[in-house]
């Protein structure tokens, strides 16, 4: 019954009133920064990656500005601004500290926290029919971890890393640049703050398993679980096995920096080859760990908005739980260029081929839900037909790119940057979208602007489109990533894609627009906006469900179908 | 012994190649046919370019022997603009090695088809229930849930679709990956913070060193900028080349998108490929691995000469020939066994 820290005399009055309780707040402080309420903290969640990603974004905003004509035109700019020289090194530096950043903040503080923190707080338990996460102030820990380590991130932009401040290495923090080659203490606050990120998202992956495990509503077996519960479920198993592997990774790293070990030094027998083993042994499941949660979001929200049961619902799991397996096994193809032999090429490209068919039957699933179903074009459905439709042309230009030999050419250039912004900037963000305004209402009882976020939308497809289908061409042309500065022969498409920038950074702004209307003059959210296709326990409750839900948990029937997760009673 | 085996794994996947995708036969004889003439009918004299090549910048050498630096051809070995070509501009750069050709024609004849149905595939399909199931047009909807029969064909016919990929997939990985032959030249490309050294084991250690051109120099020498290099990587067209690559510092990659020939360099490790460029002329490329302050800064300029030519700029550089032995007094190095100058085109892969 208690979900809440008997130890703190934060229910002082109403301890025992029994209809207090379910809606009783604790106050301001106690309330947000000691918070054991998995909706509270999933609200933080949800602020803090909106914060992050406007970080993230506008960084992004830096970089495309910068690259949308030849030469180096902001960065000296930048650089004396972080407090370096105004040397052509600094500034140089300064272009490796962008793109690094951008990486991090957009993987580990901006889209983990909103898909897993934010959304998988918030609807997991209200899914299953719990009160609240197995380990509440696990929870807490977890969600400052992530804020501490962004933290950490911002710190080392301003402090030295080598060449200028802030650490200049990329996301994938690759040795020996990121030991030999940077000198300072920026690198090792960028390690710090993943170690934090990694822990805090190890700690929400044990708390959603155990969760997920024992905390189900009477009745609801796994095979009677939503979608998107399943979805949570895998990505937190990715997260217990592949975080860890990253944890030792860079603190590996740590030592060769700053203990005169020898890991990924071959001066001293190591070999920087090993730190990409251990790093993609991590990095391919976070890909996975990045758009799973959206994969089941998009799930619900196809089926509510055709008012059909989502169509092979054991496919759709066990698809995802293929997917899970299998990508712990191809992470090589991130490594086709360093030197693997031919044997072990044509490994990781037959295995990562096999990704391809799950994927589609995830794809074909989606559609066939709508097939024959009753659509209507709410705000989150038309993200979610978005998402199909650009997650599928992220996913073929992964089957190119799955080819080794024809990676050979592509590896390290645009059309990278490209394949994993068509899954990652328009899949895993559109399917946030889609899932934000899917629950907004539920979350916040106000309904947003339909219009707004329709117009939203159109302007994001098509800025996103503009930035990044071209960046395909100037692949295949050969322009490789993280290049500050090109040859002359880019620059039309690069333009092209910086104004694709200023299309989606303006219909951002609507994002925001949206909230601020709806939190001010926002029609009341009913419990049910989305009418009868949503049939998951989250709209049983009102909108905003009260603070302590499901005292009395729900009970699902055996005589009900599976594909509807109200009690029978509702 | 591995070579062998790499051969008999490559003649079972083309034959494999040959039977399962219907297109393959056809483009696989059309390369063949072209590969072995390569060499001879490519050696274009270069004379007319080089009329106007700028003079070289450090060459102190005045003899007849002396190398002036290849003009490069516009659209040859470097990317090409929007304004100067725009179908050009959306696609792979002109391929100058075999494997690229094989590879370009895999990604053009496969892949994109492939991935162009799919995705309008998918399309289409969004459309048609957008339409077609749309609130209004289906006011009531079905309580379908499952279809085994639909579910198994969207299973099995992605992996279908797979394997045919992989046919020519692996193929290409198995040529890419065919052991240098004896005779072959070695170039050993080492990364430095941020430039390229390239030395020349067979031919007396020479040693260039090559840094970018500033722009400006670039564009009076009419190279593209920051392409350009002081010193280019001379290599021998049409015979197989043994390329290294290793580096002293942090990880660099050695990269030459028009011959499709990406590796990188690591400290500690000895990468090695084989590179065989069908057609004298300037190739161009950047460092593709992350390398720190200058990244963009260090690119790769590869001039494919004649092998006569070559040889001349070997000896303008001060090295030998594996043929100079009796000249030099058997200073020659330890490879010279091999065949000198006159190199054996490679032989075609077996078909």
């Amino acid at each position: 019954m208690a979900t809440t820290a008997e130890g703190f005399d934060i229910h002082s009055d109403h301890a025992h009133d029994a209809h207090d309780h379910a809606d009783h707040k604790p106050g301001f402080f106690a309330r947000w920064f000691m918070s054991t309420n998995h909706k509270d903290i999933g609200t933080m969640y949800l602020i803090f990656a909106i914060i992050a990603g406007i970080v993230g974004g506008a960084i992004s905003g830096i970089m495309r500005v910068e690259l949308a004509e030849p030469g180096i035109q902001y960065l000296t700019w930048w650089a004396e601004f972080m407090g370096g020289g105004s040397d052509l090194n600094t500034a140089l530096h300064m272009w490796n500290v962008f793109i690094t950043a951008h990486g991090l903040i957009m993987v580990f503080f901006m889209v983990m926290p909103a898909m897993i923190g934010g959304f998988g707080n918030w609807f997991v338990p209200l899914m299953i029919g719990a009160p609240d996460m197995a380990f509440p102030r696990m929870n807490n820990i977890s969600f400052w971890l992530t804020v501490a380590g962004f933290i950490s991130l911002l710190f080392s932009l301003f402090v030295p890393g080598g060449s200028g401040p802030g650490a200049g290495v990329g996301w994938t923090v690759y040795a020996p640049l990121s030991t030999t080659g940077s000198v300072g203490p920026a690198v090792d606050f960028a390690i710090f703050s993943l170690h934090l990120a990694g822990a805090g998202s190890i700690l929400g992956a044990t708390n959603f398993i155990t969760t997920i495990f024992n905390m189900r509503a009477p009745g609801m077996t796994l095979h009677k679980m939503p979608l998107f519960v399943w979805s949570v479920l895998v990505t937190a198993f990715l997260l217990l096995l592949a975080l860890p592997v990253l944890a030792a990774a860079i603190t590996m790293l740590l030592t060769d920096r700053n203990f005169g070990t020898t890991f990924f030094d071959p001066a001293g027998g190591g070999d920087p080859v090993l730190y990409q083993h251990l790093f993609w042994f991590f990095g391919h499941p976070e890909v996975y760990i990045m758009i799973l949660p959206g994969f089941g979001m998009i799930s619900q929200i196809v089926a509510t908005f055709s008012r059909k049961p989502v169509f092979g619902y054991l496919g759709m799991a066990y698809a995802m739980v293929a997917i899970g397996v299998v990508g712990f096994i191809v992470w090589a193809h991130h490594m086709y260029t360093s030197g693997l032999d031919v044997n072990t090429k044509m490994y990781f490209t037959a295995a990562t081929m096999v990704i391809a068919v799950p994927t589609g039957v995830k794809i074909f699933s989606w559609i066939a839900t709508m097939w024959g179903g009753s659509l209507s074009f709410k705000s989150p459905m038309v993200w979610s037909l978005g998402f199909i439709f650009l997650f599928t042309v992220g996913g073929v230009t992964g089957v190119v790119l799955a080819n080794g030999g024809i990676d050979d050419n592509l590896h390290d250039t645009y059309y990278v940057v490209a394949h994993f912004h068509y899954v990652l900037s328009m899949g895993a963000v559109f399917s946030m979208f889609a899932g934000f305004y899917y629950w907004f209402p539920k979350m916040s009882g106000r309904m947003h602007s339909e219009l707004l976020s329709h117009i939203h939308f159109w302007t994001f497809f098509i800025g996103v489109n503009v930035i990044f289908f071209p960046q395909h061409f100037l692949g295949m042309q050969g322009m490789p990533r993280r290049y500050p500065d090109y040859p002359e022969a880019y620059t039309f498409w690069h333009e092209i894609s910086t104004y694709g920038y200023y299309i989606m950074a303006a219909s951002m702004v609507l994002f925001f627009v949206n909230i601020l209307y709806a939190l001010v003059a926002g029609k009341k959210a009913e419990a049910n906006p989305w009418g009868e296709g949503a049939t998951t326990l989250e709209w049983t409750l009102p909108s905003p469900p009260p603070y302590h839900q499901f005292e009395t948990l729900p009970v699902i029937t055996d005589a009900h179908d599976y594909h509807d997760h109200r009690p029978a009673t509702a | 012994m591995g070579q062998m085996q790499t051969r008999m794994r490559l003649a079972i996947l083309a034959a494999l190649a040959a039977g399962l995708a219907v297109t393959t036969p056809v483009s696989l004889a059309a390369q063949e046919g072209a590969a072995p003439a390569a060499p001879v009918t490519a050696l274009e004299a270069p004379a007319g370019d080089a009329a106007d090549a700028p003079a070289p910048a450090a060459d102190t050498d005045a003899d007849a022997s002396a190398y002036t630096p290849m003009a490069p051809t516009k659209d040859k070995g470097m990317p090409t603009s929007y304004q100067d070509d725009a179908i050009k501009s959306l696609t792979f750069q002109d391929q100058y090695t075999d494997d690229g050709n094989y590879a370009q024609w895999m990604h053009d004849a496969i892949l994109m088809p492939v991935i162009t149905i799919i995705s309008l595939f998918v399309l289409g399909l969004l459309l048609y229930v957008v339409v077609r199931f749309n609130r209004r047009a289906n006011p009531v909807a079905s309580k379908t849930t499952h279809n085994t029969l639909i579910e198994v064909v969207w299973t099995i016919v992605p992996v279908v679709i797979l394997v045919i990929i992989a046919v020519p997939s692996i193929t290409l990985l198995a040529r890419q990956y065919e052991t240098p032959p004896a005779e072959a030249v070695t170039i050993k490309a080492t990364g430095y913070q941020w430039y390229w050294g390239y030395t020349y084991p067979d031919h007396g250690e020479i040693e260039v060193i090559s840094n970018m051109l500033d722009e400006a120099e670039a564009v009076r020498r009419g190279e593209p900028g920051q392409l350009a290099v002081d010193n280019r990587m001379v290599v021998p067209a049409g015979v197989p080349l043994r390329i290294q690559t290793t580096a002293t510092d942090v990880i660099h990659a050695f990269a030459v998108p028009s011959l499709w020939f990406k590796i990188d360099a690591v400290p500690g490790r000895l990468n090695e490929r084989l590179l065989t460029i069908r057609e004298p002329g300037v190739y161009y490329g950047q460092c593709s691995e992350l390398c720190g302050a200058r990244h963009a800064y260090m690119p790769i300029a590869i001039e494919a000469l004649p092998p006569a030519e070559f040889a001349a700029w070997v000896r303008s550089q001060g090295g030998t020939m594996p043929g100079d032995a009796a000249d030099e007094g058997g200073a020659a190095p330890a490879s010279a066994a091999a065949p000198a100058a006159a190199p054996t085109p490679e032989p075609a892969p077996a078909a």
